[in-house]
């Protein structure tokens, strides 16, 4: 049964002026555990895509179904919660909290689940253990290498034991080896305890691990293998 | 979190810090001088006439008339002296007399009080330029010094006092001058006589009865609480008055006066405002991605702004805080060490009967109405930043 369904789902800036239309009756289906990546050219609709999959913006029409609950008919407030329960997000530029340590990042989204602190603890030290950055649990984002920073990113999204995990182009900013890195440590999350992972991407690194490949062209799907 | 993220740009933050440092201390420092002041004039004004509560009988106050009088009972010095709150109380006649020698004549009020206590609170045997100060029991008067000139007498003279006594009776009598008081309020200076209560007793044939009892209080800030006290135990034969009320004018006066120091005070909190505005706009504009990060990973907009009104409160206490710590043994010193006035100001303060210093107050309220004043401007001044964290588009933010 797929956990993500989008059924006719459009999005159009600027409908009064001069309208884009960026995502053009998209209808996809996401299985638990995969490793999808959505590829297409530069202002293909990819990030547009995602952000409504993720409920960080509403489509003009249409719906995005996760798990049996239609993200389009929530609450603002309602959305947010949905969110911290069941998406996990990595972005381009890694933003992780500056002031907080790679730990307090990681354990920051469970303290707002409501966590208590052993528990917090405990699965923390699992997911450093993860992305083998035990040793740098208490050092600032700010003293950590780009890939290093995105592994704790990684690390943040899985915290909150979300259904699935969207990376929106997660390795933009890294070099082949980090890139890599990061790649092997998804992987093995994905394969090990079936974390569903959807990447918005025009790395070949990434495209060429991938499981699943869900072209965009001017917003619509135009192919998937 | 709130207080790691105020140091994230130290020297900005040390700077709003010191700027609301600055303004806290400057208010403090005037708003203790200007009460000090007010405290002085009005304690002077309480400990010559009023007290800080005047007992008279219903009406008296209103005609001053000496038909209006009451008897100095063992009742009433009883509840006095069980009111923990009354430090003493000097009863006091109060009335009018012409005052004679020779040729010349010239209408005086007489103040017939108990000697000792009066003296204790006002200090006039210190004032007396000739002769002596009185005693109860003397049968004799002392005269202000410009109206013992223009009677042409001294110490040991005699004047010629008449006036009209308890109802309507001739008061007439004359009375040996003992002493010449150099009285600091010019018209006072020009008119006054003071003698033993027991002889004004006399002299107006009140019997034992008095025109006033003025009650000096051990908190002055409680005068309506001891009001209240005392009307529960004397009858509604007597009206009980605060000192407020007796000294209209006075009130009137630092009333208007105040409102000049809080005008300073608001223009003062005006640049504070805009300056914790500043800092906190700048905080929250250079934030928002941040704030959109963290509300795409599931935090509600609400405790982002719980964490700004954090640090906008850290910002303000630690200003206010050390504005408080700095201020007060500053304050303290010249509250142990009022500043003295010397020449031309100090024969100002010196003709109004005021001691000429310039006193400093370290009330409690100063300091608690300053800290209140400046958190209420900080959160003011956190309004439109967290109105902009409520409305910001995720997507616009993020893309920034």
């Amino acid at each position: 049964m797929s956990i993500i369904k989008t059924i006719n789902l459009n999005k159009i800036y600027n409908e009064t002026v001069v309208p884009v239309h960026a995502v053009k009756d998209v209808n996809l289906e996401f299985e638990q555990g995969e490793f999808t990546a959505i590829i297409g050219p530069s202002g293909c609709g990819k990030t547009t895509l995602l952000n409504l999959i993720g409920g960080l913006d509403s489509p003009t029409s249409g719906e995005v179904i996760i798990d049996g609950t239609n993200i389009s008919n929530l609450k603002p407030k309602e959305v947010i919660d949905f969110r911290l329960r069941n998406i996990g997000f990595v972005f381009q530029s890694y933003n992780l909290v500056p002031v907080l340590t790679a730990k307090e990042n990681v354990e920051f989204i469970m303290q707002l689940q409501g966590s208590d602190k052993s528990k917090r603890d405990e699965r923390v030290k699992i997911l450093f253990e993860q992305i083998g950055l035990i040793d740098r649990m208490n050092d600032r984002p700010s003293k950590m290498s780009g890939g290093q920073q995105q592994r704790v990113a990684v690390a943040r999204a899985l915290a909150s034991k979300p259904k699935f995990i969207l990376a929106d182009e997660p390795t933009a900013n890294l070099d082949s080896a980090a890139t890599s890195n990061l790649l092997d440590i998804m992987l093995k999350l994905n394969e090990t305890e079936n974390t569903t992972f959807i990447f918005s991407t025009h790395d070949s690194r990434v495209i060429e691990r991938a499981r699943r490949l869900i072209t965009l062209k001017d917003g619509q799907v135009e192919k998937v293998e | 979190m709130a207080w790691r993220n105020i140091w994230r740009n130290k020297k900005r933050t040390l700077l709003t810090i010191f700027s609301i440092f600055i303004a806290v201390f400057l208010s403090l420092f005037t708003r203790s001088m200007q009460i000090g002041v007010y405290d002085n004039m009005i304690s002077n004004a309480v400990k010559f006439s009023s007290g800080h509560i005047q007992i008279h009988k219903n009406g008296y106050w209103e005609n001053k008339s000496l038909n209006e009088i009451f008897k100095d009972t063992k009742e009433i010095d009883e509840i006095l002296k069980n009111n923990n709150n009354i430090e003493f109380y000097i009863p006091r006649i109060e009335s009018y007399a012409l005052a004679s020698s020779g040729k010349h004549t010239k209408g005086s009020l007489v103040i017939g009080t108990d000697p000792e206590k009066e003296n204790e609170l006002n200090k006039y045997s210190q004032k007396i330029i000739k002769g002596d100060y009185l005693n109860s029991n003397d049968k004799a008067v002392v005269v202000a010094e410009k109206l013992a000139e223009y009677l042409n007498i001294s110490v040991n003279d005699t004047i010629v006092m008449l006036g009209q006594g308890y109802h309507g009776i001739t008061a007439a009598a004359q009375y040996k001058v003992k002493g010449i008081i150099d009285f600091p309020i010019p018209q006072l200076n020009n008119q006054l006589i003071i003698m033993p209560l027991a002889e004004a007793k006399y002299y107006y044939a009140t019997d034992n009865q008095i025109t006033s009892l003025s009650l000096m209080l051990k908190d002055a800030d409680k005068v309506d609480a001891t009001i209240a006290e005392l009307k529960n135990s004397l009858n509604d034969e007597y009206e009980i008055m605060p000192w407020p009320e007796m000294n209209v004018e006075l009130v009137q006066a630092i009333q208007s006066d105040s409102i000049g120091g809080i005008i300073m005070l608001g223009i003062l909190y005006v640049v504070i405002g805009f300056g914790v505005f500043g800092t906190i706009m700048m905080m929250t504009m250079e934030r928002k991605k941040e704030f959109a990060v963290m509300v795409s990973i599931g935090m509600q907009k609400l405790k982002i702004l719980i964490v700004v009104i954090f640090e906008t409160l850290f910002i303000g206490l630690v200003a206010v805080l050390l504005g408080i710590l700095i201020s007060y043994p500053i304050l303290y010193y010249f509250y142990q060490n009022p500043i003295p006035l010397t020449g031309e100001l100090a024969a100002t303060y010196e003709t109004f009967g005021i001691d000429p210093i310039i006193p400093f107050s370290i009330n409690a309220h100063i300091f608690v109405n300053q800290t209140l004043t400046v958190i209420g401007i900080t959160i003011l001044a956190v309004f439109y930043p967290l109105s902009m964290i409520l409305r910001f588009n995720i997507m616009k933010a993020l893309r920034s």
